[in-house]
């Protein structure tokens, strides 16, 4: 008995060890600037003077009296549940097809470009795209055809900023989960599918659903949470096509209005619990795909 | 056998049967590819554009005279400081390199602490983490400045390298990859008397390596592109990395800079592919199962 005991407080003791190093820096650079936030929330902070508690005063102060934040909001919430699952849907199919197909190397770092060539390069193919005077690639070729007769307005029209938008970020954010499913199906064991041969498993799409969905569960969760996080904490397509802020807040998201209160006016505060607030509404989805995905329900 | 539409290719005596189906899967592929990889393409194709080309309105998309002239202006307009332009280059290598290294054996060792071994509040502390990835991660650079300038890090590249290193995106990539590792295997070398570390070494790692090729990937693309942290951590001229020199090689202005600026995108953007390709090239043709079966 005694020897069990000091053996397994042994291994608690490695445990520990193994997972301190990145702990440490975890705590440091991640987790004690969250909580902070989280603190902040509750309070005036504006980086110089004030620091008082206020309360609940922040969060009431957003839902009763502030419009830009609920329309943020709403575009965040549309702009999410469209860009997010159509650009995994996507991932997954591409990664699925390619998985198994000749030359797949290449079709891969070309399907991976637009996330290796980030930034500015980038930026520089959709203006190409869609640049709102007659020079733009689609309005040339719309205009070519007869269909439009003036330059359509890409990032300047209240309505065509979001589904724009919305298409550029789907183009740019399918690598990530890309990869990880390619990862994923390496990972898949491939005596399984001749076991499931044996069991009359058969066809592509019956070994889709019954032996690979069913193995690459933690990746599937993992593609599927960073989707949720990358979708609702969108920013950097919107400000660099629309500008900040994009006309009439049209493209205005929940972190362009932490960016605009934080560092445009230094109101940490106020910042804070948008960030809070964007949080809970990410978690929550987390928390769906997790209960759907979980991998303990095998 | 599965039965499939098709029709046959007959081309002398050789006669090949395809299947209608893939021929539209390919056609689909490789039309999203093509789109797809029009950033990569652009960036090749600008980087050897005489001056002229580079400044037409409208723009045009490839190359019609290719010239190396943007290459010797890179070299002229940035040979002019007191620091050449290589050292930009080696700073952003070794900084990737050192981010890359660290963050692959710290969040793996970490997760298959988490997933295999008896560390206490697993659940608590695998939430936190998840947890965090939702956070908007603007907010973090005021306190993570802060901690690097208490520690008396700035103008370092520990600067560039420390805050990356345990981020909850490495850390939950590899802790869901660890959760495939049947826990027969660990037992069996167990048995065979291998110590932790070695189990570690010698099971845990080689089964990740699809993980950790991947990770390799995301981690190297995004500390190489990172033009962000050099512009909060870096004062000195000497210190900073490729993507913020760029940045300042185009806010020059000057239009005779749009040479320099595309070639010094194009070497920029070298790295990146070539790691990718070499990572890749593991995880697709490495089958985690066949070392281990």
């Amino acid at each position: 008995m005694k020897l069990i005991n000091k053996k397994s407080l042994g291994n608690k003791a490695l445990a520990i060890a193994f997972f301190l190093p990145f702990f440490v820096l975890f705590t440091l650079f991640v987790l004690a600037p969250v909580v902070q936030s989280v603190f902040y929330s509750f309070t005036n902070y504006d980086l110089l003077k004030r620091n008082d508690f206020v309360g609940f005063n922040n969060y009431k102060q957003l839902f009763l009296n502030d419009e830009i934040f609920l329309l943020a909001l709403k575009n965040t919430m549309v702009f999410a549940c469209i860009a997010g699952p159509v650009s995994y849907i996507l991932s997954f199919v591409m990664a699925w097809i390619l998985n198994d197909m000749k030359g797949r190397t290449i079709f891969a770092l070309a399907f991976y470009a637009p996330s290796i060539t980030s930034g500015t390069a980038m930026a520089v193919i959709w203006t190409y795209f869609f640049s709102s005077d007659s020079y733009g690639l689609i309005n040339n070729f719309l205009m070519n055809l007869g269909l439009i007769s003036s330059p359509i307005l890409w990032n300047q029209s209240v309505d065509l900023i979001m589904p724009v938008c919305i298409f550029i970020q789907i183009w740019m954010s399918m690598g990530t989960g890309f990869l990880v499913f390619m990862a994923g199906l390496q990972n898949a064991n491939q005596e399984l599918y001749e076991a499931g041969a044996i069991d009359g498993i058969k066809g592509r799409f019956a070994e889709l659903f019954y032996i690979t969905l069913p193995q690459m569960k933690p990746q599937l969760l993992f593609g599927a949470i960073n989707t949720i996080a990358g979708s609702f904490g969108v920013f950097d397509v919107i400000s660099s096509f629309a500008g900040f802020p994009s006309p009439n807040y049209a493209g205005h998201t929940l972190v362009a209005h932490v960016y605009d209160y934080a560092f445009v006016r230094y109101e940490m505060g106020y910042a804070s619990a948008v960030s809070v607030i964007l949080f809970l509404i990410t978690f929550l989805f987390g928390k769906a795909v997790m209960f759907l995905l979980s991998s303990k329900d095998e | 056998m599965r039965v499939r539409q098709g029709f046959h290719i007959h081309l002398g005596k050789l006669s090949i049967r395809v299947s209608v189906s893939r021929i539209l899967v390919y056609l689909l592929v490789i039309l999203l590819v093509c789109f797809t990889s029009l950033p990569l393409i652009y960036v090749v194709s600008t980087a050897f554009k005489p001056l002229d080309e580079l400044l037409r309105i409208p723009p045009i998309f490839f190359v019609r005279k290719p010239t190396m002239d943007n290459f010797r202006d890179l070299l002229f307009a940035t040979s002019s400081s007191s620091v050449p332009f290589l050292r930009y280059v080696v700073n952003s290598i070794f900084v990737s390199v050192a981010t890359v290294l660290a963050t692959i054996i710290i969040s793996s060792i970490a997760a298959y602490s988490l997933v295999k071994l008896e560390l206490p509040f697993k659940n608590a502390i695998f939430n936190l983490i998840v947890a965090t990835l939702m956070f908007p991660a603007t907010l973090m650079t005021i306190p993570n400045y802060m901690v690097i300038n208490n520690l008396g890090l700035m103008d370092s590249y520990l600067a560039l390298i420390l805050p990356k290193i345990a981020g909850a995106f490495g850390f939950f990539f590899v802790k869901q990859f660890c959760d495939q590792l049947p826990d027969a295997f660990l037992e069996a070398a167990r048995l065979d008397g291998a110590n932790e570390w070695q189990v570690f070494t010698k099971i845990v790692f080689p089964f990740m390596k699809p993980a950790c090729s991947t990770l390799v990937v995301f981690t190297f693309v995004a500390s190489w592109n990172d033009a962000f942290s050099p512009l909060v951590y870096i004062t000195q001229d000497a210190m900073r990395t490729l993507p913020v020199t760029l940045q300042s090689i185009g806010t020059a202005g000057t239009l005779a800079r749009a040479g320099a600026m595309a070639a010094g995108t194009f070497i920029s953007v070298v790295p990146t592919v070539l790691i990718y390709t070499l990572m890749q090239r593991r995880v697709i043709e490495t089958m985690a199962y066949s070392g281990i079966k």
